[in-house]
This record gives structure tokens, sequence and C-alpha cells, in this order.
């Protein structure tokens, strides 16, 4: 049962499943690769800079600043009824990569882009931990 | 190398009546377009030897060239993303014609896009959290229009286009609805004022910022320039076409950057030789940004322009989406913007630009666009 009613529940692939399971461990790590060192997110099956399949999964800072956002007023869908305003985010970490996200703690007519923010870790269900964000 | 300069023609286009409610099967709208089309162009159903469709078209080509009568069905193909393929469908087509592969080949759209599944609730294109969407939609992102919103704002702080400047948009493609009585918003004015005060659907869309969403059907009808210039109606040439896929770009570019240079040079014109445009409005500041990406005007001189009144019929220096486009004509995914493109060569519009010789046509902000010429 998710915490998030409305929300659909990531689920997992194959490449992407490590990105969930350290989550579930408390923490954010992105694929990279083993080769020239490049970050993915979302995760890719190779390495679209140098062409290779071997990569790992290195641990990030887990700060940034909001790249843009979007709020949703109106439920778009039905499902969504209740749940609205609510605003998506996309957070621009530290070491590049784009990942989107919501802001915890944050009204949405607060938000603006180049707010620096940190990533909190949210359980959202027994097998689900969803990377939030905070103002930093 | 040859390139397709003006060896293929549109013969041929039609459509239903638009509306909420058709009453009637995705194949039947597509099917009766397509005799609307045919019989255009002075055709009929045994002449046609091609079909093509949008991927995400629920009416496979067995089904159409069946109860088409087709003959002998020699080429048919379908191009994969969403709704934005409508002129990548004309590249395909126009390809296939030029090297002899087909010889006469129907792009059709068949959507019950209000009564049935409805992209701006996601039941199209929502994938629950699989795949790439397991990293967008359980944090909200659900819609076409989410991930569109989220470009805009980034835009917005970018370039300084405004809210308001999308207004001018939709406004003046609403003048063009209300002189088109196929339109939805035949006869029903829109005022800035009316845009501004428009609830935000996701901000920073405002309603009238997003498209309708559209029962109908369309087709067009594609042969040889050489004889298309025997059949009923003025032949539309296609100068150029062309598409474009994912690809290195940055997170503000539409696929336009990519396309534009490509067919500008496939065409042999600049931006400002074209004389009227349809361009992919889902949501109404992607025509400021198509503006700006193929190169009518500098990033940042979109919102003036329309503001200004550069894309009215009436005085503008580009009038775009002349038949009032996805915004206030109908939602058929492109397939109603390529006719008018159509039209406007032909001098068959409601809101016609004098001597309109080339006319541009984009379906998806970059993901396809063609130039159609007059035949002179």
């Amino acid at each position: 049962m998710s915490a998030r009613p409305g929300f659909p529940l990531p689920v997992p692939s194959e490449d992407s499943a490590p990105f969930w399971e350290f989550l579930q461990q408390g923490e954010l790590r992105l694929q990279r690769c083993l080769d020239c060192a490049t970050l993915a997110h979302p995760p890719r099956l190779m390495c679209a800079r140098c062409g290779s399949f071997e990569r790992d999964w290195a641990p990030v800072s887990g700060r940034g600043t909001v790249y843009s956002y979007v709020v949703t007023r109106q439920a778009v869908h039905p499902s969504f009824e209740g749940h609205t305003p609510y605003a998506t985010v996309i957070v621009e970490l530290a070491e590049g990569p784009h990942l989107t996200s919501n802001l915890v703690d944050v009204a949405v007519d607060d938000i603006e882009i180049g707010m620096p923010v940190e990533v909190v870790l949210v359980a959202v269900s027994d097998e689900v931990t969803l990377p939030l964000f905070r103002r930093a | 190398m040859d390139t397709l300069r003006n060896r293929v023609a549109i013969a041929g286009v039609g459509e239903t009546e638009y509306s909420r409610a058709s009453g009637r099967s995705e194949a039947r709208l597509s099917l009766e377009a397509i005799l609307h089309a045919l019989d255009d162009a002075g055709l009929k159903p045994q002449d046609v030897d091609g079909l093509m469709r949008w991927s995400v078209d629920t009416t496979s080509e067995a089904e159409i060239a069946s109860n088409l009568g087709v003959k002998d069905l020699a080429w048919f193909g379908e191009v994969n993303q969403a709704g934005n393929v409508g002129a990548a469908l004309v590249a395909h087509a126009s390809a296939a014609i030029a090297t002899g592969l087909a010889q006469c080949i129907v792009i059709y759209r068949g959507v019950n896009g209000r009564s049935g599944r409805r992209y701006g609730r996601g039941e199209v294109t929502g994938r629950r959290g699989q795949g790439a969407a397991a990293f967008t939609e359980p944090f909200g992102l659900l819609t076409p229009q989410h991930q569109l919103a989220m470009v805009a704002r980034r835009r917005m702080h970018e370039f300084g286009t405004t809210s308001r400047q999308f207004g001018w948009v939709a406004v003046s493609e609403r003048e063009h609805a209300n002189r088109n009585p196929r339109a939805t918003f035949y006869e029903t004015p829109l005022t800035i004022d009316d845009h501004q005060n428009g609830r935000f659907i996701v901000d920073p869309f405002r309603l009238n910022d997003c498209c309708l969403e559209t029962d109908g059907g369309g087709a067009l009808v594609l042969v040889s320039t050489e004889r298309a210039r025997d059949l009923k109606k003025p032949p539309a040439l296609v100068r150029a076409a062309a598409q474009a896929g994912p690809g290195d770009r940055g997170f503000v570019d539409t696929a336009a950057v990519s396309l534009g240079p490509r067919l500008w040079s496939q065409a042999g014109v600049a931006p400002d030789e074209i004389d009227v445009a349809q361009i992919y409005d889902h949501f109404a500041p992607y025509v400021i940004f198509a503006l700006e990406d193929y190169g009518f005007v500098a990033r940042g001189e979109g919102g003036p322009f329309v503001e200004a009144g550069g894309i009215r019929w009436d005085g503008g220096m580009l009038p775009v989406n002349t038949s009032g486009g996805h915004l206030s004509e109908a939602y058929l995914q492109g397939m109603n913007q390529l006719i008018e493109c159509v039209r406007q060569v032909r001098g068959e519009s409601t809101s016609q630009v004098a001597d309109a010789h080339l006319s541009f046509c984009d379906t998806g902000i970059g993901t396809g666009a063609v130039i159609l010429e007059r035949d002179v």
C-alpha cells in the first residue's frame, strides 16, 4: 500500500533495479561508467559517451538546485482528485545529472528555479523508497 | 544526389467533422476521411497501393486495406513516437513514391480523442511507472503536458518568455478558428484577458494554452507530381520533408534544433521565404519555441513576435495555424495542420494568405516537418 495515493509506484527493470535497492538501503547512487566515469540517469544499457557496457553504482552527494518545476493544479486524471496542487521538480545534482522528484516541506508557490536542495529518502511502501528533496 | 525537391505531391486531402463524440469507431473515421481525400484528388480506392499511419493509431493497414478494397498493398508502415509524427510520415511516403516503391500512398489518422482514450489524462501514453517512466510518474509527471511544461518553465526562465505571450498565440489562433466553419471554436472569440484569467492546468500552462481533445479522422493522398498534375486539384508539391528523433540536445532544445538545418538545406530556402506556417500547438508556448528553434526568429524573440501580432493572418509577418490549429480547430495530431498546409498552397483556406507559395508545416516541434510549394 502506497503512502502516496494516486501516484504510481516505480516498477524496477533489470537495469534500474540497483537504483531502487540502494535507496531501500538508504543511499542515493547513480549508474557510473567504469571506463570513462560518466554518470547516467536514468540508467542505460551502455555508456552513450564511450560505448562501454561496464558500469557500477556511484554514491552521489544528494545536493543540487531546482532546475525546473511544474505545478499540477488540476487533477489530470480522476485518481488525482483531492491531491492537487502538487509540484514536480527537476533537480540538477551537484554532480550534473537531473532527477525528477518532489519537494517536501516547501509550499508550491515558494518554489524557485535555482533554489538549493538536498535529498531526503522517503519510504512510501514496504518495497519502495523515493529520493525526494528539501530546501538546503 | 537527387533530393525530394518537388518530385512528389499531395494530391488529395480529406477529413470528417470534428466533434467531442463521433458516435463511430476510429476505423470508420479513417475510412470516411480516406474516401473524402480520394474524392478530392479524383482517385478511387483501387488506385491506392500504399498506406501509412501513426503507430498510436488503432486501425491497422490491413483493416483499412480490406475495407477499402485495395488490390495490392505494395507499401505500408508506421512511425513510432506519439502524436507528433504526421510530417515524418509524409517524408517516408514521399521517399517511397520518389523511388518507385509505391504509386499512390494514403496517410490516415482516425481518433476518438475526446470520447475515447484521452491524452490529457495519460490514458494513451501513461506507462504506470514502468521503463523510463519509473523515474517520472511516481513524482506526478504523468502526461505529455507535464514533460512539456517542465521545458516551458525553464525556457521562460532562460529567455524571459511570459504567460501573456503564450496567450497571444492562443488569441491569434482563435481569430483564425473564428473564420473556419470546420473549427471547434468557430465564431467563439477569445481575448487575452480570457486567457490570463484562465485556470492553470499544469502551471505554467493555463486552460487556453492546452490543445483540444477531438474525435475525428483525416487523410492525405500522395502521388508523383507528374501524376498529380492530371488530377482534380492543384498539386501541393513536397519541396522538402524531414524527421528527427531523440538526439544529444540540451534540456531546452526542441528537435527543431536538429531538424531545422537539414530541412532548410534540403529545401534550398531560408525561413524568411516561408509565406505561411502550421506549427504543432499541443501547447501554445511551443509555437513560440518552434519559431525560435527553426530560426524564424532568434531565441527570446518569439514571445515579442507573437505579442506584436506576428502570427496573425490579419497583418502578421508569418501567419501561423491559419485553420485555428490544435488549440482552436481540432486536435488530430498534425493531420488537420497538414491538410491546412495543403489548402494554403491551393488557395482554399478560410484564412488564405495571399499568393502563398511556400507553406510550412511542423508536426511535433522538430519531430517532423514539410515545406509544400504551389505548382506554377
